[in-house]
């Protein structure tokens, strides 16, 4: 008992001391004077809790372990019951089909802001899918995604506005700078050890919102750019009235004019590039290349005993993870319209890291539930907004602590093997 | 016209060798942890941004008390700073490194910028996300040169910044060199499996070199508090960047290569904004960073580093 | 097939020199782990370097392999220098090697291992593969069918699509062995492939390295502690202790050499 009472003491003491400068006290500046303003409440209650906590707390596990009814209540909860229909192939492909089939036809249903919400969870999606493919896939830390991002976007946004050219041919190009930008980052840094690249990344990012604040003759500086020309189909715009003799929308099918077709072609449009993202990496991850990813993320130096060159592999999962951020990019600048470096911070870059982390590293239908569920949720309770990045940052320790795989962990498909195996050599 | 541009070039050095000496106090917790665990503490910056904020607060609350020395509120700041810090930097590596230590690699590094973003978003809930200025403790300074030209300043506090990291530095290469809990500091980052198994309690030897970095870090957040007289939540955020750049340029690992690493990127940080322009002196540093990979990533004083196999 | 152990058939264009080490030596700081080491492997050779714990064995594989840069010494595979190469290169010249504890790629399936490794021979560019060209599809079907080839070489077929870690032990040794040979190597570098093996295992990994010479011509640099097999199995024997060759030569010359015995004895 003493022992544990020692224990619990320290503990008590060890809240206060970190709590005390953060939440007991603040400064209060005020004119010249500065006066500390004291809140000890929280303080207060916090410590108490740790202490009692610490004392009871053989008694609390003891109780932990005997209250049957959590034990049942998590085997059966939503994200088990996700689990074990996720790892069946058949269950998983029904699954995508009911996602899609849902997708399509839930816009015509609902509010324009509610398809608009979508349509930039789209855009998370495609971020969230891209970076999988360097962290999840290939196991390297990336935390400069935004500045891929933000490459697309001022890529389509500047290209459009300087030279007229069209959404269509910019988006190739806006993923292409983006990947040449990967490429050139990842160049000297990834012969080195793969954690040099966390720390390049999130300088890389800092730059390039710098040179975005700073490089006024091209990006516009802290304003921007503005009135970047929303996508076309096939030559159709969606304005009231088509610039320089084009069509519209409304007037080639006869219909009202009504900005929903503008907002609810977006959002098709965002979903045909998500499919397109899944496709290409579903594809990739059968390749050659997507295998060489996941056993470099395995064992470099097993990789490297049989003739793999690691720099390579690496370098093109940089790339390629680079280039969708410049689709995504791309296709953002012509949602908003309008774009300027505050869309591209660290806590952009954080925000698709938490996407990747709570969706499983490896596993494209986790990625895309999570990425909903985290540009939705914050929509829904505004109030909370302050405490997002604070949950962003407790989500990713404690994945890391419990569920390091995500919620929803990457499956393998099994590979039939060809009958005729003695006729090869 | 020669000599003009000479004492502006001293004055260059004069400044770079403040912000150097912060770096390098910073580079130091970074330095530490990569070489004993080998893991990046994307943290770090965030305990350094808590050591400025506490640092600030002991200064207010000795000066409501009406506690006017310099030595004595220095000494007290610096105290109240590391001990807060140093709990700090003991309960993240408790609480969120040390249960994922034979995880693979990404793993404690995620965790690692989990940290980073909730410490920086959990001060700017408890102290809110505007700037807070004070009063400087200590102002005043000497000037050189001619009375109608360019003259150079050196201020007190520049001097004292000086004064206060060698102190630290050099406590810190005795406490590494001579102590017992030093040698197995050492021994560890040379091979921790092998200093477990020779009885040495690596777990404790993990921590301690954490709460050794977090104290040096809030030796920097006093020091930059009463220089600049300005902090924020984010102040960690590119403070980490820098001094991380400033251990790999040294050689990351070595802990007197943080020393000149952290200098060698303030002058080079002063210099750049002087000649060039003010926005693009953290464009120089991180441009150093790309170079120092390229050309010799083991850094200025780092041993090459043999992967076992 | 199984060849009697102690007359070993040399394969096609045998007795020419394949991997020639020369005057090899690593110091990691103050510590000599390999000093002045030379030996030489001829084609179809089962070449064995013994010795005590730490003496330097797994280091002269890092070395020879690539994985560490040698402080001194010349390594040439079939007559090209290697000791300046990076390791993948080295692998794509022909020389592979296993591991002293098991380097599977652990979370992917036992095909999938095999595919890995054939990567270096396989369509790796983009666009093939997205757009799975007939040229990508024969190339993978290829690929799938030498995957299953060496499976059932080491009896591995039934397991083809469990995860590799989750493999008994000798299951996963026999799956790094067929992980090289896929790659159509000239030089198999085992370390110590039958540590933790039971006699049986032991048995049948003898036969397997015999048949693998004699099928697939592959010569053999192996490091092992277990003498039977060692004594059974190779051609030639380098003894190291704390660094230093001190004898070489077939079975019989090493085990009637008074150094070897004074250095294993002493040992133990």
């Amino acid at each position: 008992m003493p022992r544990t009472l020692i224990d619990a003491l320290l503990a008590a003491v060890l809240t206060a001391v970190l709590l005390i400068p953060i939440f007991g006290l603040r400064i209060q500046v005020d004119g010249v004077n500065v006066a500390l303003d004291r809140t000890p409440t929280p303080v207060v209650i916090a410590v108490v809790a740790v202490f009692l906590l610490r004392l009871f707390k053989r008694p609390l596990q003891r109780l932990w372990a005997s209250w049957k009814v959590p034990g049942s209540w998590r085997a059966n909860s939503a994200t088990a019951a996700l689990r074990q229909t996720a790892q069946h192939p058949r269950a998983r492909q029904a699954l995508w089909l009911l996602l899609l089939a849902v997708a399509v036809i839930w816009p015509f249903t609902v509010s324009r802001g509610a398809v608009d919400v979508m349509t930039l969870a789209l855009i998370y999606v495609m971020l969230g899918l891209g970076l999988n493919i360097v962290v999840g896939f290939a196991g390297l830390l990336v935390l400069g995604y935004a500045a891929f991002y933000a490459v697309g976007a001022y890529a389509y946004a500047y290209l459009a506005q300087q030279f007229g050219l069209s959404f269509w041919l910019c988006l190739p190009i806006a993923g292409g700078l983006a990947a040449l930008t990967g490429f050139l980052l990842g160049l000297p840094v990834l012969r080195l050890r793969g954690d040099y690249l966390a720390i390049v990344t999130l300088g890389f990012g800092e730059i390039t919102r710098l040179l975005l604040n700073n490089l006024n003759f091209l990006t516009g500086g802290p304003d921007g750019i503005g009135g970047i020309p929303r996508p076309s189909l096939f030559g159709l715009e969606f304005g009231r009235r088509a610039k320089d003799g084009g069509a519209t929308f409304h007037e080639f099918f006869g219909l009202d004019y009504s900005g929903d077709h503008a907002v609810i072609f977006m959002y098709l449009l965002g979903l045909a590039l998500v499919l397109a993202t899944l496709f290409v990496i579903d594809r990739l991850l059968r390749m050659p290349l997507g295998r060489a990813w996941e056993a470099l993320r395995e064992d470099e130096i097993a990789c490297r005993s049989l003739g793999l060159n690691p720099t390579v592999i690496k370098l093109s999962a940089l790339t390629l993870s680079a280039a969708f951020a410049g689709f995504a990019g791309a296709f953002f600048a012509a949602r908003q319209g309008h774009i300027n470096p505050e869309s591209f911070t660290f806590i952009e870059s954080a925000m698709v890291l938490a996407i990747v982390v709570l969706g499983g590293m490896g596993s494209q239908l986790g990625v895309v539930l999570a990425a909903i569920a985290i540009t939705v949720l914050p929509e829904l309770a505004r109030e909370f907004n302050e405490y997002r990045m604070l949950a962003f940052g407790l989500v990713m320790v404690l994945m890391m602590m419990w569920r390091p795989q995500g919620l929803i962990p990457a499956s393998r498909p099994p590979l039939t093997l060809p009958e005729r195996a003695e006729a090869a050599r | 016209m020669s000599g003009f541009s000479f004492l502006e070039f001293v004055q260059q050095i004069i400044n770079g060798l403040t912000l150097g000496s912060i770096y390098a106090l910073i580079a130091i917790g970074y330095t530490m942890v990569y070489g004993i665990i080998g893991m990046i503490n994307f943290a770090h910056g965030e305990i350094y941004m808590i050591g400025a904020y506490v640092g600030l607060m002991a200064i207010t609350g000795l000066s409501l008390f009406g506690v006017d020395s310099i030595a004595a509120i220095l000494l007290v700041t610096l105290a109240i700073s590391i001990l807060v810090t140093g709990s700090y930097g003991w309960t993240v590596e408790r609480l969120a490194y040390r249960p994922l230590r034979n995880s693979p690699r990404l793993v404690p590094l995620i965790s690692a910028i989990g940290v980073s973003i909730f410490l920086q978003n959990y001060v700017q809930i408890g102290q809110g996300a505007r700037d807070v200025s004070m009063q400087p403790v200590l102002t005043g300074g000497w000037r050189f040169g001619p009375a109608d030209g360019f003259q150079v300043y050196l201020s007190y506090m520049q001097v004292l910044i000086a004064v206060v990291t060698v102190a630290f530095m050099a406590g810190l290469t005795l406490f590494i060199s001579r102590s017992r809990l030093g040698r197995a500091c050492r021994a560890c980052s040379q091979d921790r499996t092998m200093a477990n198994l020779l009885g040495i309690d690596t777990d404790r030897v993990i921590a301690l070199t954490f709460v050794l970095g977090a104290a040096l870090a809030a030796v920097a957040g006093v020091l930059v508090g009463m220089y600049y007289g300005l902090v924020n939540p984010f102040i960690g955020f590119i403070a980490g960047l820098k001094a991380f750049t400033a251990a790999v340029l040294g050689g990351i690992g070595s802990i007197p290569g943080a020393m000149l690493g952290g200098v060698v990127l303030g002058l080079a940080e002063s210099f750049a904004s002087a000649y060039l322009q003010t926005e693009y002196k953290d464009v120089v540093a991180f441009a150093l960073l790309i170079l120092v990979l390229l050309m010799r990533p083991t850094g200025l004083l780092g041993r090459p580093d043999v992967e076992k196999v | 097939m199984t060849l009697p152990a102690s007359a070993p058939t040399p394969a096609a264009g045998a007795g020419r020199s394949l991997l020639d080490v020369q005057n090899l030596s690593m110091r990691f700081g103050g510590l000599l782990a390999v000093d002045n080491v030379t030996f030489e492997v001829r084609r179809g050779q089962i070449f064995a370097i013994i010795g005590p714990n730490g003496a330097g064995k797994t280091t002269v594989f890092n070395c020879v392999g690539g994985f560490y840069r040698p402080t001194t010494g010349a390594v040439t595979l079939d007559g090209q220098p290697i000791q300046h190469l990076p390791s993948h290169r080295i692998a794509r010249l022909g020389l592979v090697r296993t591991f002293q504890n098991v380097r599977l790629f652990k979370t992917m399936t036992v095909v999938e291992n095999l595919l890995i490794s054939q990567h270096a021979q396989l369509e790796a560019r983009l666009l093939p593969g997205l757009f799975k060209t007939p040229k990508y599809r024969r190339a993978e079907t290829a690929a799938l069918e030498r995957a299953a080839f060496w499976l059932e070489k080491v009896g591995l077929l039934a397991v083809a699509n469990r995860e590799a870690g989750n493999l008994a032990y000798g299951q996963q040794r026999r799956l790094e062995i067929a992980r090289c040979m896929i790659t159509h190597p000239k030089l198999l570098m085992l370390d110590e492939p039958a540590a933790g093996l039971n006699p049986q295992e032991t048995r049948d990994l003898d036969r397997l390295i015999n048949e693998l010479r004699a099928e697939h011509g592959v010569s053999v640099l192996l490091i092992e502690h277990d003498m039977s097999l060692v004594m059974g199995i190779s051609d030639e024997i380098l003894v190291v202790e704390y660094g230093r060759p001190i004898a070489t030569g077939d079975p019989a010359a090493i085990r009637a050499n008074p150094k070897v015995i004074k250095a294993y004895l002493g040992e133990e």
